[in-house]
């Protein structure tokens, strides 16, 4: 995935612990990972010690990027800033084409043109060193 | 019932919606007196205590079993959100019976509107915040407790159709119950129209989709059929309560039209031998109108989907054959951030047959379930008279 240098970050940045942050480093340098489980093949995220199917020690494993909104709302109203200052945006769960779902930011377009299904694709902030925050943006489908 | 059955003989509700003279612990404080002085028991017969709040805020069970001087023999500090007090039910419930205790007190007390305002919904993180564990995935990106709930009805929207307008019927309706209560924070009438004209806060819920924020706090006494024949009050006995959750983050909920609901509330049917069919009102968390629809679907009233044309037909409004928030709900009365006690104490009251002008005609069997989180953990109790 695009990942865009030079913006200020202003916004909550992660506080990770050894499990979470090789998703951050990975971001900012363009991969998008979720955890995949050696043992029974289930696939989760957020990154976690534990296989929450089987128990086992899950491994990192690369997404496509590719996903699509499963639901979505507009988030009209928020107290604290900088989110104040960037009303109204888009907050989605997204379907990831390997099967996890994140929560994120639809950008890019109108707020009003995000639609549930609609085809989306990741990129990545560099909000601080070793640390890529993912979003989302409409993707063009053939 | 046999000598051990867990009966509820004692319910006070602090001063309410606005009490900016009262602190959160006085609100624990008020309720537990009129609670005591609904019952008749003596303070020192409680030898159990519950509550959910947490050791940042100087509400943790252990700090307010002191506080309020509790000699307790059981203790349940269990905190999952605003269904805590559904859970402490159930929890009270099975250690009277096993005999851990006698006398169980169910606390809560917040002062949110008059400390925080109302900023419960629409906070959350600000600028430059470091965020640890699974929160981390989420904060960068400015949800809101609203926005939460509004992925739940967006996605339940675009399954099965259901309209704002179907959604709007339930803060109507409980709307009309709040006039009827001279504390509840809204009294005058709304319309669909009102709520769908009303401020969009998180697409597709609205302002008046959203429950008020206010300052309250309630109290329940549970203790044994056996002492309760000598009480003030006719007893009323906890048939049947269950438990469970799907997620606590929002981005791990996987299903986003149902709830644990749909496991708990069958659960606790089960227990009490009553079906749907039996529950005479519903006293459900109404966080936002979504809530109680995925509630609704979730406990069996009618089919996953059809909760909004069910709510259109009108049983959940007064006089229909649901009634649903009597009290007039957390949507126009009283929400101070965690709202499941009050849905038990206004269920006691229908089951007394102390509910005024609210009053449900007959009502025998009554329905609490509060949703804490995000939908997230979900309690269900069933209530009917505790006689004989």
């Amino acid at each position: 995935m695009d990942v865009l240098n030079g913006r200020e970050w202003t916004k909550p940045l992660p506080d990770p612990d050894p499990v979470a942050a090789p998703f951050w480093e990975a971001a900012g340098e363009g991969r998008l990972l979720y955890q995949e489980c050696p043992a029974c093949g289930h696939r989760q995220f957020y990154p976690r010690a534990v296989c929450t199917a089987c128990g086992a020690d899950p491994r990192w494993a690369e997404a496509s990027g590719r996903g699509a909104v499963h639901t979505y709302t507009i988030v009209r109203q928020y107290g604290a800033p900088p989110f104040r200052d960037e009303l109204p945006y888009v907050v989605a769960v997204i379907d990831l084409e390997e099967g996890v779902r994140m929560l994120g930011n639809v950008t890019d377009c109108p707020v009003d043109e995000v639609r549930v299904g609609m085809a989306v694709e990741a990129y990545a902030v560099a909000a601080a060193p070793g640390v890529g925050i993912p979003f989302w943006r409409p993707r063009a489908v053939r | 019932m046999a000598p051990r059955d867990p009966v509820i003989v004692g319910i006070g509700l602090s001063d309410y919606p606005k009490a900016p003279q009262l602190s959160a612990v006085q609100h624990h404080a008020q309720a537990m007196q009129r609670a005591l002085a609904d019952s008749g028991l003596e303070k020192s017969e409680i030898d159990g205590y519950c509550t959910a709040g947490g050791m940042a805020a100087g509400d943790d069970p252990v700090t307010m079993a002191e506080y309020l001087g509790i000699r307790h023999r059981y203790i349940d500090g269990t905190m999952v959100g605003g269904s805590s007090f559904e859970f402490h039910v159930q929890h009270a419930a099975a250690a009277i019976r096993e005999g851990l205790c006698d006398t169980v007190l169910v606390t809560y007390g917040s002062d949110y509107l008059s400390r925080m305002g109302r900023s419960l919904g629409t906070g959350g993180f600000g600028r430059g915040r470091r965020i640890a564990g699974p929160p981390q995935f989420e904060a960068p990106y400015g949800n809101s407790l609203v926005g939460s709930y509004a992925l739940v009805a967006r996605r339940h929207m675009h399954e099965y159709g259901t309209t704002s307008e179907q959604l709007a019927e339930i803060a109507v309706g409980v709307r009309e119950y709040a006039g009827l209560n001279p504390q509840a924070l809204y009294r005058d009438p709304i319309t669909v129209a009102d709520v769908i004209g009303s401020r969009m806060i998180a697409d597709p819920l609205h302002k008046l989709d959203c429950c008020v924020i206010s300052d309250g706090g309630g109290a329940v006494l549970l203790t044994t059929a056996e002492r309760a024949r000598d009480l003030r009050q006719p007893p009323v006995a906890v048939l049947g309560s269950a438990g469970g959750m799907t997620h606590w983050n929002i981005s791990q909920m996987g299903d986003y039209t149902t709830s644990a609901a749909a496991a708990c509330a069958p659960e606790a049917f089960a227990r009490a031998g009553l079906t749907p069919d039996d529950v005479d009102t519903i006293q459900f968390y109404d966080s936002f109108t979504i809530t109680v629809l995925l509630l609704l679907e979730d406990a069996g009233f009618c089919k996953k989907g059809e909760g909004g044309a069910y709510v259109a037909e009108g049983h959940l409004r007064r006089g229909g054959r649901l009634p649903l928030n009597t009290d007039g709900g957390g949507l126009s009365s009283c929400h101070p951030g965690m709202r499941g006690i009050f849905l038990l104490i206004e269920a006691v009251r229908q089951l007394r047959g102390q509910a005024g002008p609210a009053q449900v005609p007959d009502c025998e069997v009554a329905l609490a379930i509060g949703s804490g989180g995000w939908l997230s953990c979900i309690g269900a109790v069933l209530l009917g008279p505790g006689g004989a």
